[in-house]
C-alpha cells in the first residue's frame, strides 16, 4: 500500500510531522519511509554530542536546516565536571560547513565554542538566521564580532548564561548598516560595556525585533532611548534597575514603559532601587513571564511588583519574597504555571529570610495550573510534601533543594521519604524530580514503584545501599538521565541492571562508591555503551580494582570511544585491560 | 527508628564517603555554631566562582566557615557572584584598601558613603594630608602633587575619575595614592 503513494505526497504528509518521536516512528515502518523521511528531515536534536558523529548525522540526513546539541552532563552546572572535559563544537561545524550550505540554525548547551567555530559558521551558511549559545563558553567577543559582521540574514542571537570573554564592547558595531532582520538579542550575560550608540541604532534599524535583553552594564536613564526605538518588543531584560532619583529619568521611563504595549516577558533587574519600580507598573498587566532573580528587592516593593502582574505565568524571583510574599502571589496570580525560588544567601548558617516549606504549599493551594517548581528552602516536613502532592496532582516537574544536605522533616525528625513519595504517587505525569533532604532506601522504592513517567532524576546525599539504585534503574520505565552525587550506591546495582543504562541517555555518578572493576566490567559488556571514569587522581590502573572512582559517566553512542579526551578521562571498553597491562 | 539507623549508617560512610570538600570538616557541626557576626572584612581576591572562595571569613569574632561542597548547593556561578557582591556591599559597606607611595601602612575607607569623584578625592586629601588637584579628561591630575589611581577586577592600575562613579564603586578593588611624577604615564592625553 505504501508504494501507491508518490514520494512527493509522503513527503508532504511528513512534513506536518514536527517531533522527532513521529519522525523516527515514521522511519521504521518500511524501508521506503525510512530513505523519504531521511531527506526531508529538517530539524536534528542530538542530547548528548558524544552519542553520534557528525558525519553519521550527515549521512543519514542530508538535507538538515537546524540544528541543537547538547554537549556536557547538567552537573557540569555546579562545577563537577573538571575544565577541559570536552564537547567542542568545532568538529561539528567544520563538518556541517562542507555538507549543510543551506543551514539555518545552530543551538548549542554547554558546549565549548571557539572564536574559531564562530567564524566558520559566519563565513559558511549564507542564510544563517539563528545562533543560540545556552552556557556555553571557549570565545570571546571577537567571535561575536564575526557573526554581527557575515551573517546578513541573522533573526536570533542569543548568549544565555554562556561565559564570553570580554574583550571590547565594539563588537556590536560589527552589524552593517544596511542589517534591519534582527528578531533576538540577548546579551545579558556580558560583563562589560556594549557600545551604547551602536546598540541605539541597531534597535532603531530592527523594526522586526521582539527580545531584547541587555546585560547590567547598561544604564537604567538610557533604556528609554531603547525602548522608544522599539516600542514593539515582547520581551525585555533591563540592565541594572539603578540610577541617581530624579524625577526626569523616572518620567522618561514611565512614559517610555507605556509605550509598550505587547511586552509579554521581563527579566534583567540588577541592583533594583524600589524607587524606580513604580515606572513598570503600566506594563504589570500583560506580563506572563518575570524574572526577578538577580533583584535584591524585598518586601513590600517586591510583593507590590509581583502582584500587579496578574496574568503571570512564570516567575524566578529570590527567597526575599518569603512566604508571606508567596502567598500573596497565590491569591493575585491564578494562572502561574512555573516557579522558581532562587537562595539570596546560600552558604549563610542561619535563615536570612523568612521563607519556609510554608510558602510552597501556599503556592500549591492557590495556583490552580502550577506545574513546574524549583524551590530552594532550609526546612521541609513530609507533611508539606504530602500536602503539595495532594494540590497539585499535574504536577511535571518538582525540584526541591534544601540547603543543608541529609536534614530531616524538621517537625518529626524522619526522613523524607513519605513526603516525596507521596510526590510521585500522586504526580503521575512527573517527568523531573530533584531529590534532597535527609532520605532512605525507601524513597526509592517509592520512585522505582510509582514514578512511571519520570524522565529525569537528580539524586545527592541520599539513600542507604545499592538497593535504593536498583529500585530507580529497574522500575522507573522512562527515565533518560539519571544524575547521582554522594550517594552509597555501588556496583551490585548497576551490574544487576546494566542492560537498562542502554535505554538511557546518560548516567552521572561522582563520589559514590563505584569501584574501578566494576567500571571495567561494565564497559566489556556493554560495547554499545561508553564507559568512562573521570578521575583526576592518575589513570585507575595505580590503584587497586576495588578502589571507587571519582566519577563515571555512562552513555549509549553509536559512534564508539570518545577520540578526544583528556587526560584525567578514561574510556573501559573491551580492550581495557589489554591497554592498561 | 528509622532516623536513628540511617543516621548511624551516615556516620559509617562519612568516614570512606568520598567527598570533594574541604578535608578535616564536617558541615553538620557548624548548622549549631553561634550565629554570624554579620561584619566581616572583604574577601580580597573575589574573582573567582564557586563555592571555593568568597566566603573565608577573617574577621575575629566570625565562627568558623562552613565547609563547603563543591557544587553544592546546586546553584550556578554566575547566580552565586551576583548575590556576593551585592551581600558585602550592603552589609560591610565597600571597604578598600588605600596605599599610598612611601607610607609605612595601608588605610582602609569604605567608598560606599561617598556621593561622588568629588567627595572620595577630599576624603582622600584629608586622610593623607596631601593635595590631589583637579582631575581633567584629557591630562588626568597632571600638575597636582599626587594623582589617585586604582586597581580594577581585571587587575589593571587606572585612573579614578575617568568612568562613572557608580561603575568606579563597582570595578575598585584597591585605591593607591601615586606620586605626581610617577603618574605621568596615566591619563595624559592617550
Amino acid at each position: 500500500m505504501a508504494y501507491s503513494f508518490p514520494e512527493e505526497v509522503l513527503e508532504h504528509v511528513f512534513s506536518f510531522l514536527t517531533s522527532d518521536k513521529d519522525r523516527n516512528a515514521v522511519c521504521l515502518v518500511c524501508k521506503s519511509w525510512y530513505e523519504i523521511e531521511r531527506w526531508c528531515r529538517r530539524r536534528i536534536f542530538v542530547g548528548n554530542c558524544y552519542a553520534v558523529s557528525p558525519e553519521i548525522v550527515i549521512r543519514r540526513f542530508p538535507e538538515v536546516r537546524a540544528v541543537e546539541i547538547k554537549g556536557k552532563p547538567h552537573f557540569a552546572d555546579f562545577n563537577l565536571v573538571p575544565e577541559g572535559w570536552g564537547a567542542y563544537v568545532y568538529p561539528w561545524v567544520a563538518a556541517m560547513s562542507a555538507a549543510y550550505p543551506l543551514l539555518e540554525e545552530i543551538k548549542l548547551k554547554r558546549m565549548v565554542v571557539t572564536d574559531e567555530s564562530l567564524e566558520l559558521i559566519s563565513k559558511s551558511f549564507k542564510n544563517f538566521k539563528v545562533l543560540v549559545l545556552s552556557s556555553c563558553e571557549g570565545f570571546t567577543t571577537d567571535g561575536l564580532a564575526s557573526i554581527a559582521a557575515n551573517c546578513r540574514n541573522l533573526r536570533e542571537l542569543d548568549l544565555r548564561e554562556s561565559e564570553v570573554e570580554d574583550l571590547s564592547g565594539h563588537w556590536l558595531s560589527h552589524f552593517p548598516d544596511n542589517y534591519t532582520s534582527l528578531v533576538s538579542l540577548n546579551i545579558s550575560c556580558l560583563g562589560s560595556e556594549v557600545s551604547f550608540s551602536a546598540l541605539e541604532r541597531l534597535v532603531a534599524r530592527s523594526p522586526n525585533l521582539r527580545t531584547l535583553r541587555l546585560n547590567r552594564a547598561v544604564p537604567l536613564e538610557k533604556l528609554p532611548n531603547l525602548l522608544r526605538r522599539a516600542p514593539q518588543l515582547v520581551e525585555l531584560g533591563t540592565g541594572a534597575y539603578s540610577a541617581e532619583i530624579r524625577s526626569d529619568t523616572y518620567s522618561n521611563l514611565a512614559e517610555a514603559f507605556s509605550a509598550c504595549k505587547q511586552l509579554k516577558g521581563l527579566s534583567g533587574f540588577w541592583d533594583v532601587v524600589p524607587s524606580y519600580l513604580p515606572a513598570m507598573l503600566h506594563v504589570c498587566s500583560g506580563i506572563t513571564s518575570l524574572n526577578l532573580s538577580y533583584a535584591t528587592i524585598q518586601s513590600p516593593d517586591l510583593v507590590q511588583l509581583v502582584t500587579q502582574c496578574r496574568n503571570l505565568q512564570r516567575l524566578w524571583v529570590l527567597d526575599y519574597i518569603e512566604d508571606s510574599g508567596l502567598e500573596a502571589l497565590a491569591a493575585s496570580c491564578k494562572d502561574l504555571q512555573e516557579l522558581r525560588v532562587f537562595p539570596s544567601d546560600p552558604f549563610g548558617a542561619v535563615p536570612n529570610v523568612s521563607l519556609t516549606e510554608q510558602g510552597l504549599v501556599s503556592v500549591s493551594e492557590g495556583c490552580p495550573k502550577l506545574q513546574s517548581v524549583l524551590y530552594f528552602c532550609r526546612q521541609m516536613s513530609n507533611a508539606a510534601l504530602v500536602a503539595i502532592a495532594r494540590n497539585r496532582p499535574k504536577l511535571i516537574r518538582f525540584r526541591l533543594c534544601i540547603l543543608e544536605p541529609r536534614v530531616p522533616d524538621y517537625l518529626t525528625l524522619e526522613p523524607l521519604d513519605t513526603g516525596f513519595g507521596a510526590i510521585v504517587e500522586n504526580c503521575k505525569e512527573l517527568r523531573r524530580l530533584s531529590l534532597s533532604g535527609l532520605l532512605t532506601d525507601r524513597v526509592f522504592k517509592y520512585i522505582g514503584t510509582h514514578a512511571k513517567k519520570l524522565e529525569m532524576l537528580s539524586i545527592a546525599f541520599a539513600g542507604d545501599s545499592d538497593l535504593g539504585l536498583h529500585h530507580v534503574l529497574s522500575g522507573c520505565e522512562s527515565l533518560r538521565k539519571l544524575e547521582i552525587r554522594d550517594c552509597p550506591f555501588g556496583d551490585k546495582a548497576l551490574l544487576a541492571n546494566a542492560a537498562k543504562l542502554e535505554t538511557m541517555r546518560s548516567l552521572w555518578m561522582s563520589s559514590c562508591s563505584v569501584s574501578y572493576g566494576a567500571c571495567k566490567l561494565l564497559g566489556q559488556k556493554l560495547p554499545r555503551l561508553n564507559v568512562e571514569v573521570i578521575d583526576e587522581r592518575g589513570p585507575p590502573d595505580s590503584r587497586p580494582e576495588s578502589c571507587p572512582v571519582e566519577r563515571l559517566y555512562v552513555y549509549r553512542t553509536v559512534s564508539g570511544r570518545r577520540v578526544d579526551m583528556p587526560g584525567f578521562v578514561w574510556t573501559m571498553d573491551e580492550d581495557a585491560s589489554l591497554r592498561f597491562s | 527508628m528509622e532516623g536513628v539507623m540511617s543516621h548511624a549508617s551516615d556516620l559509617n560512610l562519612k568516614a570512606t564517603e568520598l567527598r570533594l570538600g574541604l578535608p578535616g570538616t564536617d558541615e553538620r557541626d557548624d548548622v549549631e555554631s553561634v550565629a554570624r557576626n554579620n561584619k566581616r572584612a572583604l574577601p580580597e581576591s573575589a574573582n573567582d566562582s564557586g563555592s571555593k572562595g568568597g566566603k573565608s571569613i577573617d574577621h575575629e569574632n566570625a565562627p568558623a566557615p562552613k565547609a563547603q561542597i563543591v557544587g553544592w548547593p546546586p546553584v550556578r556561578s554566575y547566580r552565586k557572584n551576583n548575590l556576593e557582591a551585592k551581600k558585602t556591599e550592603t552589609e560591610t559597606g565597600m571597604y578598600v584598601k588605600v596605599s599610598m607611595d612611601g607610607a609605612p601602612y595601608l588605610r582602609k575607607i569604605d567608598l560606599s558613603i561617598y556621593n561622588g569623584y568629588a567627595e572620595l578625592l577630599k576624603a582622600l586629601e584629608s586622610m593623607f594630608k596631601l593635595t590631589i588637584g583637579d582631575y581633567s579628561e584629557r591630562e588626568g591630575y597632571k600638575g597636582s602633587e599626587y594623582a589617585p589611581a586604582y586597581e580594577d577586577k581585571d587587575g589593571d592600575l587606572m585612573l579614578v575619575g575617568d568612568v562613572p562613579w557608580d561603575m568606579f564603586m563597582s570595578s575598585c578593588k584597591r585605591l593607591r595614592i601615586m606620586k605626581g611624577s610617577d603618574a605621568s604615564g596615566l591619563g595624559c592625553g592617550v
